[in-house]
């Protein structure tokens, strides 16, 4: 099958006055249609350029990206779909109004793209919410808000950059298990970025282990679990454990190395 | 349980509306008892009577005044010149941080001199208007504005620039320009530091206006202070002082209204 996103030898720094930072080195990787891939790596590593690479807010310096088979910055970004790691709802717009802002920046606010968001909003327990302001919402009623207003623009690849890292330990699984679920129902290919390991195990059914800076790919697994488990279920499978201990392994080996 | 801990919410309660009513009257019988001091000793004597007046010749300044319509004229005056000034430099002060925010090289070039001008005593920009622009309303207005506007710019300019990165990447990832950014983000997100600029602006508008009709003017409070010196009509001078004092307070109050408003909304 052909590959939605091919990620080709990319490198990139990052330029200030005191000097360059080699960020990536080198990196390869493919996302196929209905892939979810969890991208691990330590803090600071390059992980989040990655993501802003793949959504053309920044140019890679050498290599090339392609999706679908086309060079990733003529493709624009509204096929892509980005979560950042803390929700940004804007306090000064309702929920509704915050899920739309997307088709709003796309002048896409028709009748059609609009229930499309409402659906969603309903489909997952944000109707009641609608008309309230972000701050009194709880933290993973949130997260959802802002997963529907990247959805609203019905991107073909999500982009998930540590979206549950600014919440407390209880709500990350909840919210990650939430998140996981819809972007299943919704038949998304996803990438997500984040540095914990069980986060990636639990969501992702490819894991891509990368190294310390400049970072490079160390590690590339298939993650199989029984079908149809969720997230949260998935944590307690026993192949959890040692999927857990086997990449826990590979980075600890390398930060010997290093 | 529930009984004590009423109780104990109506103790703090009354606590706390004993604070605001004995900080209240404290406020009134002070005024009140310096004003009677005032009146006292200027009709016993123990102060010229003719350089600090009194309260009661003051009010009845305000009463002669105020039946022959003439002060109404005057706080009309300065109350519009006050409001214009006050427009234009909220106006005029937002567009410009717009145009600095939207090209970093001019806010670069502009940045020193702004500075510069916004600590320059704007009174001693005043004579200059008068030659350039006449001893006129014009005079009056850029006076006034140029009180406020460049604190408002150099202000407004940095709250934008204080504008979460992370938002601003929240746009660009949706597919927004620069001008999405400024209309969903920047804009909405400093609303707060605006209202608050406003609260400034409104006592800097009156300042200017002030400054422009000591010496530009032939009506307004500002000139009726001016002419009572001139002419040692130490009513006219007290009396226009405590109505500025009024104007200032009820513009302040209505700039905290929208700001109340805002909150609510």
């Amino acid at each position: 099958m052909e590959a939605l996103l091919r990620f080709q030898d990319v490198s990139f720094s990052y330029h200030t006055l005191d000097g360059e930072t080699d960020v990536l080195s080198h990196i390869s990787f493919e996302v196929k249609e209905g892939d979810f891939l969890a991208i691990v790596g330590p803090s600071g590593c390059g992980k989040s350029t990655i993501l802003s690479l793949i959504a053309g807010l920044l140019k890679p310096e050498e290599g090339s990206i392609f999706f679908h088979e086309q060079l990733a910055a003529a493709h624009g970004t509204t096929a892509i779909g980005y979560m950042l790691q803390k929700d940004h709802l804007f306090e000064w717009r309702n929920i509704r109004k915050n899920a739309m802002l997307g088709l709003e920046i796309q002048r896409k606010k028709t009748k059609e793209h609009m229930d499309y968001v409402d659906t969603l909003l309903e489909k997952y327990g944000l109707e009641e919410f609608k008309t309230m302001r972000p701050s009194q919402l709880s933290g993973g009623m949130r997260q959802r808000a802002a997963l529907i207003r990247t959805l609203a623009l019905q991107p073909r690849l999500l982009l998930l950059d540590e979206p549950f890292s600014a919440l407390d330990y209880q709500t990350r699984l909840e919210v990650g298990n939430d998140i996981g679920m819809i972007i299943r129902e919704e038949e998304k290919t996803a990438i997500l970025v984040t540095h914990d390991l069980s986060e990636a195990i639990s969501l992702g059914n490819r894991i891509i282990v990368l190294s310390d800076r400049p970072c490079t790919v160390k590690d590339e697994l298939q993650v199989v679990f029984p079908d149809g488990l969720s997230p949260l279920e998935k944590r307690n499978e026993p192949v959890f454990q040692e999927y857990f201990q086997s990449i826990w392994k590979e980075m600890r080996h390398h930060d010997g190395a290093a | 349980m529930t009984e004590q801990h009423k109780s104990r919410q109506e103790l703090f309660l009354a606590e706390h509306r004993r604070m605001k009513y004995t900080v209240a009257a404290i406020r009134v019988i002070s005024l009140v008892c310096l004003l009677i001091l005032w009146e006292v000793a200027s009709r016993a004597e123990w102060i010229d009577s003719f350089i600090f007046c009194s309260p009661s010749s003051i009010a009845r300044c305000f009463v002669r005044m105020a039946s022959d319509q003439s002060l109404f004229y005057h706080i009309w005056i300065t109350l519009y010149e006050t409001m214009v000034c006050f427009a234009l430099s909220v106006l005029l002060g937002e567009l410009f941080a717009i145009l600095l925010w939207l090209s970093r090289r001019f806010a670069r070039v502009m940045e020193p001199y702004l500075v510069v001008l916004n600590s320059l005593p704007k009174s001693a920009l005043a004579p200059l208007l008068i030659v350039w622009l006449g001893a006129n309303v014009k005079t009056i207005i850029v006076s006034g504005i140029s009180v406020a506007i460049f604190g408002t710019i150099l202000n407004l300019y940095t709250g934008f620039q204080e504008v979460d990165n992370e938002q601003i990447k929240l746009i660009r990832t949706l597919g927004g320009g620069k001008l999405q950014i400024l209309k969903k983000v920047i804009l909405p997100s400093t609303m707060p530091l605006l209202i608050s600029i406003m609260k400034v602006n409104i006592g800097l508008s009156l300042v200017g206006v002030i400054i422009g009709e000591f010496l530009a003017a032939n009506e307004g409070l500002g000139y009726l202070i001016i002419y009572g010196s001139e002419t040692f009509k130490m009513d006219w001078m007290l009396m226009s002082i405590v109505l500025l004092c009024l104007i200032a307070m009820v513009l302040y109050k209505a700039i905290a209204a929208l700001e109340k408003w805002y909150a609510k909304r």
